[in-house]
């Protein structure tokens, strides 16, 4: 296998101007971020915008059921946040992942959610990290923020996280070799197969796949990214996750929480 | 450290090896094919990959197969029976005749040779030098030798 010669001036000098256009893209942030549902069709986007067409309305009553839902020690989550959810911190949930001075580490809405569960509620854990009830439970509870920006905070101590995050992002991985970046950076609006790319912002997770039909967490839509370029894809849940997680929702910072959206 | 010590040390330590290796010889499964090696010479490879000779019917196959090539993921080709084509990449209709056939092995084998930034599939790279690969693609280019032939005398008749 020939690696370019340092020595090849001509190769360099053609190459030169594409590192320099690299390097840039690379430490992208979005002046203007847009939603997947920008990319989506007038029809996925209606079938979103409407309460009793999107089926992942049908998970936020699933979490809803669950929510008020008497566990041994006769608490529920309502016991803290009110039935309907009218007591949770709205503001906090837009900030999530969120530093947490217990674990000393990023933690996501759905690992808060397993707290909860464990601590407050004292259930038998749920063993994944992705159970369908802790992803019916963050779809009930990212649906009370619908319509507010994501506001995740990177200057504190999650700026290292978030640099975890942003080197995975751009870390080519699997027999294709691609990173999140070769598709969702620099392509925006191609179309791939019959696909047309987004920027990959979390805005909208839960999110309702027309291509599964179910309601996927954002750690879900990672390893399926992965899969399709043939990398080995994480657990939902593992350190890389989570510090991705993080650094898709910086660099959507400001976009609407669309939770469920509706994606292809 | 007396004889009788140290051959037994050595005895256990050659066990262990025997124990290690065998594991790791067990793991590999025997390549199904040899890899070739390949030469760049000024943004080109003009030799046929293990001096195989391309089919082009085949190729097109290659080209539109989802598990194999997928080239139509990313670019448009005269391929009229699919009805999706991607616009990643630059269309391939007519290539043959903006570049030499060199060039376009070399585009197929490994793109990165010639932008190091590109999104498009090193289709004969040395399994080695990837990372995280998924296992039942570990140690293996992403298409054959005979099937990177193949393709690259499909786009030959794009002229
Ligand atoms: C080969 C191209 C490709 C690569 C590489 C890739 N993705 Fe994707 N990704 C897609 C496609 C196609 C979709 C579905 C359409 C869309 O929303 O972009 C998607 C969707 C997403 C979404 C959902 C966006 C939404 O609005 O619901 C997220 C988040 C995402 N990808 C993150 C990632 C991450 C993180 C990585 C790297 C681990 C990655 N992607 C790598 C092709 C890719
Ligand atoms: C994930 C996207 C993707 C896939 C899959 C892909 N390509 Fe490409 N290809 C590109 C891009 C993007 C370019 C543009 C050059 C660059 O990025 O440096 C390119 C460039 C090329 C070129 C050079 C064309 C030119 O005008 O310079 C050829 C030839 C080519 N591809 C053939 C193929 C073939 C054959 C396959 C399948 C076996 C394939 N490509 C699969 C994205 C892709």
């Amino acid at each position: 296998m020939k690696m370019i010669e340092p020595n090849n001036k001509r190769l360099m000098a053609a190459l030169l101007p594409l590192m320099l256009l690299g390097a840039l893209n690379l430490t992208h942030a979005w002046q203007d971020a847009k939603s997947g549902y920008e990319f989506m069709t007038p029809e996925s986007r209606a079938m979103q915008d409407d309460d009793f067409e999107n089926p992942g309305m049908l998970t936020v009553d699933e979490g809803q059921t669950l929510f008020i839902t008497t566990a041994k020690n006769e608490m529920t989550c309502g016991s803290c946040h009110g039935d309907d959810g009218s007591k949770l911190d709205i503001e906090r949930i837009t900030q999530y992942p969120v530093y947490s001075e217990t674990l000393k580490k990023p933690i996501t809405l759905r690992n808060q959610i397993h707290i909860c569960w464990n601590e407050r509620l004292q259930n038998p854990p749920m063993k994944k990290y992705n159970d369908p009830r802790a992803i019916a439970l963050e779809t009930f509870v990212r649906h009370q923020a619908h319509g507010k920006p994501v506001n995740v905070d990177i200057d504190g101590p999650l700026k290292p996280y978030y640099e975890a995050g942003k080197a995975f992002y751009n870390r080519r991985a699997g027999q294709l070799d691609m990173a999140c970046t070769h598709c969702h950076s620099y392509f925006p609006g191609s179309k791939l197969r019959a696909q047309t790319l987004s920027q990959g912002h979390s805005n909208g997770f839960p999110t309702y796949r027309l291509a599964n039909s179910k309601v996927n967490g954002l750690h879900e839509r990672f390893r399926q990214c992965q899969h399709q370029f043939r990398a080995k894809a994480l657990k939902a849940g593992s350190d890389d996750y989570v510090n991705l997680e993080l650094y898709i929702n910086a660099i959507g910072k400001g976009l609407e929480i669309e939770t469920p959206a509706v994606r292809y | 450290m007396n004889m009788r010590r140290r051959f037994i040390r050595l005895s256990m330590l050659t066990a262990l090896l025997l124990v290690c290796g065998s594991a790791v010889l067990a793991e590999e499964k025997p390549a199904p094919e040899p890899y070739y090696e390949w030469k760049v010479e000024g943004f080109a490879i003009n030799a046929p990959i293990g001096g195989l000779v391309g089919n082009p019917e085949n190729g097109r196959k290659i080209a539109v197969a989802r598990k194999k090539g997928n080239c139509i993921a990313c670019h448009v080709m005269p391929i009229l029976e699919e009805e999706f084509n991607g616009n990643v990449g630059p269309p391939l209709t007519g290539v043959a005749s903006r570049l030499k056939e060199g060039r376009i092995r070399l585009s197929i084998v490994d793109e990165k040779q010639i932008n190091p930034m590109t999104v498009m599939p090193g289709y004969y790279r040395d399994p080695r030098h990837f990372n995280q690969v998924r296992k039942s693609f570990k140690g293996k280019t992403v298409l054959t030798a005979q099937e990177i032939e193949d393709v690259v005398a499909y786009l030959m008749t794009l002229k």
